[in-house]
């Protein structure tokens, strides 16, 4: 198995800025050794011969595309989607500005 | 029955105010709610007439806190049920409230839970199982006969062998999870985790069936499964597959219960024979890959946009990690980072692909062995209940408590566990059967002829 670096605190920092998570040093180091010894034992998989395998994405087999038809039915009223959220301007989802 | 329903759950809530401070199973109960119930249960004319049942706090129930034991849920109440608790309700059920379970479904201990964890009826210094850990030890400890729970990697199994009851994970595509709040949407199945093998039969008939709001769920027929209720497994099959039975790894005593259930399913007449699952040591491997890479992309949606918690900041980017900062556990944000990670460029071949390849290996490995049996026999965990704390700092061991119940999700077969016996200090063991897709009744019919031909299901724990 090639001797590479699984990850490290860079790496770490980047994935979590993927996540939309933020992290502290501590918590970049403790994640890092983690994710690394998490990494390692599921590399495991490496010596898996599997070259010519087709993937399995899920389980069910002969599962196509499943179509309803197009046609209207009784749903959410707009008040039950919207009773949950945590900020609303009449009907619609109030967020924070997106362009600054 | 119906005459006794008053009495029924008036017992059940005394029992929950009695036991449920210790354990800690139930996190949400309204039991004005639960009381004005009974009679709706008793008209309804269901098959259930009103027998109590708890669910999985990721299992959305109309107007009724559901959180997923996570701070990022909290205050969250679904507009609609989720088809398996529209079923129920049909059918008479009366729900009690909602069960702890680790955060997210992610864990095999209860331990994440935003509640703080459960705690094992037969030792209250020990973990329940999980991630369904709050529905097994609810179910164990006498609170209610029945709940729901959900099984990703092993999570309904687990805790049911751990707490010495019977769960049941269905074939991928039996039971509708429509409402079920995602973690690994090509893993994830809702079952039942009852106190015997009958009352598992009777809550899968009511669970089961094509639903056209989830269209992974199986347009195929559902038996009766309370049919299967048969004491004879004569000729029946049974495969042992030598992977599950390593010499180092597998615990003496829970070794020596699965032996000795061997012993007596062969003298009811079944038949022993050796099989093998040869890419079982990488299950755990695809398993870590895939669970964690459907996780980070299933919580995206958590972002404080349009429920759960939000915490306030100028910019939309720093509100969505505020949030998710703020809101999620630490296993939860291990996991969105190992998942985000091997789907990230660079790694997606090198992991997720080799994952979703192998996937097919294991599953092939199944199909072979059931030319030549017709039920799989295994441990449904390596050793009896851990103590709390005990692996909370080292995720990978915690992972490896799943070694024999991960596969059957893999391969999206069904599964059932059921008490086989104790340790030395008096902690339950579980006997794992394993079916081919869409044959639960086989699972059913051994689980049963096991259970009545043995006491272990009617010890309770003193508590």
């Amino acid at each position: 198995m090639a001797k590479r670096k699984i990850i490290d605190e860079k790496m770490t920092r980047n994935v979590a800025r993927l996540s939309r998570i933020a992290l502290s040093d501590r918590e970049v180091t403790k994640y890092k050794k983690q994710l690394e010894s998490i990494l390692e034992y599921i590399r495991k998989i490496d010596l898996v011969d599997s070259k010519d395998i087709p993937p399995t994405n899920h389980p069910l087999e002969n599962l196509k595309n499943v179509f309803r038809k197009d046609v209207a039915r009784k749903s959410l009223t707009p008040e039950e989607a919207l009773k949950n959220a945590p900020d609303r301007k009449g009907d619609f989802f109030r967020v924070p500005r997106i362009i600054g | 029955m119906k005459k006794n329903l008053r009495d029924t759950v008036k017992a059940c809530l005394d029992r929950i105010r009695d036991v449920n401070k210790k354990l800690n199973a139930i996190i949400y109960i309204d039991k004005e709610k639960v009381q004005g119930s009974e009679e709706a249960a008793s008209l309804s004319g269901g098959v259930a007439s009103g027998t109590p049942i708890v669910i999985k706090d990721n299992i959305c129930v109309r107007d009724e806190p559901t959180t997923c034991a996570s701070r990022i849920l909290k205050g969250f109440k679904p507009p609609y049920d989720a088809t398996v608790i529209t079923k129920i309700r049909k059918a008479g059920f009366i729900l009690m409230g909602k069960s702890n379970m680790d955060e997210f479904a992610f864990g095999s201990s209860c331990e994440t839970s935003c509640y703080g964890p459960t705690r094992n009826p037969w030792d209250l210094e020990r973990i329940p199982g999980g991630s369904s850990g709050g529905s097994a030890a609810a179910v164990a400890s006498g609170e209610v006969p029945m709940a729901l729970g959900s099984d990703t990697g092993g999570s309904i199994r687990q805790p049911a062998a751990l707490c010495g009851v019977c769960g049941m994970k269905p074939t991928y595509g039996r039971v509708s999870r429509y409402g079920l709040i995602a973690f690994a949407s090509s893993l994830d199945q809702i079952g039942p985790i009852t106190g015997n093998v009958s009352d598992c039969a009777s809550l899968l008939n009511v669970i089961s069936g094509y639903d056209e709001m989830d269209s992974t769920s199986a347009s195929l027929p559902v038996p009766d499964f309370t049919k299967s209720l048969e004491k004879t497994i004569k000729n029946m099959k049974l495969g042992i597959p030598k992977e599950y039975f390593p010499s180092n790894g597998l615990d003496r005593e829970v070794a020596d219960k699965i032996e000795a259930a061997k012993n007596i399913l062969r003298d009811l007449g079944a038949e022993l024979i050796d099989v093998s699952l040869p890419h079982t040591e990488y299950a755990v491997s695809c398993y870590y890959i895939i669970a964690p890479a459907e996780a980070s992309s299933n919580l995206a949606r958590f972002d404080g946009d349009q429920y759960g918690l939000r915490e306030d900041a100028k910019s939309m980017i720093d509100m969505y990690i505020e949030t998710r900062t703020k809101g999620f556990g630490s296993e939860a944000k291990r996991r969105i980072l190992l998942g985000t990670y091997s789907l990230s460029s660079g790694y997606y071949e090198a992991y997720y692909l080799k994952a979703m390849r192998t996937r097919t290996l294991i599953k092939n490995d199944f199909k072979e062995a059931f030319k030549k049996c017709d039920v799989i026999l295994t441990p449904t965990t390596p050793t009896a209940a851990f103590k709390i704390g005990e692996k909370i700092d080292d995720p990978l061991s915690m992972y490896l408590s799943d070694i024999f119940t991960i596969p059957a999700n893999l391969a999206g077969i069904p599964g059932i566990s059921v008490p086989c016996g104790f340790t030395e200090s008096g902690l339950p063991i579980g006997l794992q059967f394993l079916g081919k897709a869409f044959d639960e009744e086989s699972l059913i019919r051994v689980a049963y002829t096991f259970e009545q031909n043995t006491a272990f299901s009617k010890r309770k724990p003193k508590l």
